[in-house]
């Protein structure tokens, strides 16, 4: 049997006056489950985040949390809603444990419970040595960390998080991930919206959205199978000429530059891999090397806003 | 091959701020038309080095040359002939593309008679064309960040400072936005970036790693890799895949295990692991592996190694 559905949304709207923010979206997230929001600025991420723990209220649709409707049960979902949103508020002049405290006593957690529970999350978001230090003397990670304790502190079992790695070092991400893990073991439901690409692939399931929609949801590998044999690696030099060269040919859709190599999206790779290197080699180019390489989600979702070419955020 | 000058040369660059010390001793050069990727943890001395370089704030100690000028000595003697934008540009929300454009040519002096031409050049270069009548304040991040480059381009500076000019923008904008930066780069514009996006350090044709103030390594990223990386990257499919990360990581011969996407990554030092000998070990944890691939190192590993030493 599947695990119980922590968060459901169906045909899910709102708008702020003619901007439909969000457009009609349907979420189910499972216990045990990270699901994950990625898109462009202004697709209605956070927008969604902040209807799904119930900050702005719904124009149509259904918003079912923990099995509590909203907005009408929203007292009620709130207390199995954990929220960490873009920009969240640490006392910085308050001690680790000092917030910790705090937030277990704004979320009701009874005060005979309160320090166990703090222990606990210290524990968890690996804080215990800092328990003393103000929150405003901790490095960025480390705010990140407790923010992330301090949305724990009710044990909700809905979890939502607005790009909680943004402007964090790559060992700092690597740690908050590894509590983001272990979150899903104690069988919470995760969403989160990340613009990092990379770590779009961590998601039990994606979901790109765009204006307000999703425009397609899958599992990460399966996604990555859309462009299966479409993109091909293309050293040479010089490289710039290299890129109009290929951007000439019919069958390349999409050229990227990655320091001494392009990448190349086309439709079919027999042709460009039989064509350019002769007509990179009439463009004096020195062909270095060029071949088929694993696509990224980045490419997936590239690929995915020229096909919806209307949706395409460069033709606003 | 012809050697010139270099376009920024910094010597034992130290800044102290009462007892803290943001950046220790810094050296490093940049040659005319490179691409150079600096990166490393908010607090590292990422912006302060920026902020010298330009000649906004004086080092403690050290010497700092950029386009030949001695910036100690002659900081605004620098300016007009650098461009600098970061996510904080100041753009005028109640002005229009066109009057930011033109407000920044009078701020950077260009010339009256040539402020029409460079402002055409500059809108065609950041697609900017059909949105000249459009306030700032109506324009997107993408857009936003798009003019911001602009202006920081109205005087055709030879060298440009991008500070973390890409923080908060989506990566349809990112892409593109790093054409633009490939495109000024060919046409000969230096150009110094920070960032704290690892797959935009690999655009990068040489890379610092900044640490608590120290530059910890400064190379290509293909030199980079060679210097700290020795063995092969493999990417395991692993169940569960934590515990998967963590038991690598104890492993002998295991330079380090790290998370990518779905995947276990390890560096492997070279014999003492076949992808099979890895497997056993993992199934007789208890853990179940279907895969292992050999797949190219990246920067992240890279840093990631620095950072933990």
């Amino acid at each position: 049997m599947n695990p119980e559905v922590l968060l459901e949304t169906e045909a899910l709207v709102k708008t702020f006056g003619s901007v439909r923010a969000v457009d009609g979206l349907n979420l189910q997230v499972r216990a045990g489950e990270m699901v994950g929001l990625v898109g462009p600025d202004g697709a209605g991420k956070t927008t969604t985040m902040r209807l799904l723990c119930g900050v702005l209220t719904l124009t149509s649709g259904r918003i079912r949390v923990a099995g509590y409707e909203l907005p009408r049960q929203v007292e009620k979902a709130r207390e199995h809603i954990g929220y960490l949103a873009q920009r969240f508020s640490l006392y910085g002049d308050l001690t680790v444990a000092e917030n910790l405290d705090f937030f277990g006593a704004i979320f009701d957690v009874p005060p005979a419970e309160r320090k166990a529970r703090a222990q606990e999350l210290l524990r968890f978001a690996g804080l215990t040595d800092f328990a003393n230090r103000p929150a405003a003397a901790l490095s960025g990670g480390m705010q990140k960390k407790l923010g992330l304790a301090t949305a724990l502190v009710h044990r909700p079992q809905v979890m939502l998080l607005d790009e909680p790695t943004g402007a964090v070092d790559p060992v700092a991400r690597q740690e908050f991930w590894h509590l983001l893990i272990g979150l899903l073991r104690t069988g919470s439901a995760v969403v989160v919206s990340t613009p990092y690409m990379d770590e779009a692939m961590r998601f039990n399931r994606v979901i790109f959205m765009n204006r307000g929609r999703a425009l397609v949801e899958g599992k990460p590998r399966e996604l990555l199978n859309r462009l299966a044999g479409q993109v091909l690696e293309l050293a040479a030099e010089p490289l710039m000429v290299a890129r109009r060269v290929a951007l000439a040919d019919s069958d390349v859709d999409n050229v990227q530059a990655f320091g001494d190599r392009l990448h190349l999206r086309v439709r079919s790779a027999e042709g460009p891999l039989a064509r350019l290197p002769a007509e990179l080699s009439a463009a004096s180019v020195r062909l270095i090397h060029f071949q088929p390489v694993t696509p990224t989600l980045e490419d997936v979702f590239i690929q995915l806003l020229e096909e919806n070419h209307d949706d395409l955020p460069a033709h606003d | 091959m012809t050697t010139s000058p270099p376009t920024i040369s910094v010597q034992h660059l130290t800044r102290r701020f009462g007892d803290f010390i943001a950046v220790d001793h810094v050296s490093f050069e940049v040659q005319p038309g490179e691409v150079v990727g600096y990166l490393g943890p908010n607090g590292s001395g990422k912006t302060t080095t920026i902020r010298m370089l330009c000649g906004l704030l004086r080092p403690s100690s050290g010497t700092v040359s950029v386009l030949g000028i001695d910036v100690i000595r002659d900081p605004e003697g620098i300016k007009p002939h650098i461009g600098y934008m970061s996510q904080k540009f100041a753009l005028y929300d109640d002005l229009t593309v066109h009057e930011n454009l033109a407000f920044y040519a009078g701020v950077y002096d260009v010339p009256r008679k040539l402020e029409a031409q460079r402002l055409a050049e500059v809108l065609r270069m950041a697609g900017l064309e059909g949105r000249t009548r459009t306030p700032a304040s109506e324009l997107s991040g993408g857009w936003r960040q798009r003019l911001a480059l602009g202006c920081a381009l109205v005087h055709h500076p030879p060298l440009l400072f991008l500070d973390e000019p890409t923080s908060g923008v989506d990566p349809v904008a990112r892409r593109e936005f790093w054409d633009l930066i490939y495109e000024l780069a060919a046409g000969g514009t230096t150009i110094f970036v920070t960032t704290h996006y690892m797959d935009e350090a690999e655009h990068c044709g040489r890379v610092g790693f900044m640490q608590r103030g120290k530059l910890l390594a400064y190379d290509t990223p293909r030199a980079l890799k060679e210097q700290y990386l020795h063995g092969a990257a493999w990417n395991l499919a692993a169940e569960p895949l934590l515990e998967a990360v963590e038991a690598l990581d104890t492993l002998p011969g295991i330079a380090q295990s790290r998370l990518e996407g779905d995947r276990a990554h390890v560096i492997v030092t070279p014999g003492a692991w076949t992808p099979e000998s890895l497997t056993a070990a993992l199934t007789g944890q208890g853990m179940t592996v279907t895969a292992v691939e050999p797949v190219e190192p990246t920067l992240e590993d890279v840093f990631t190694l620095l950072a933990r030493r």
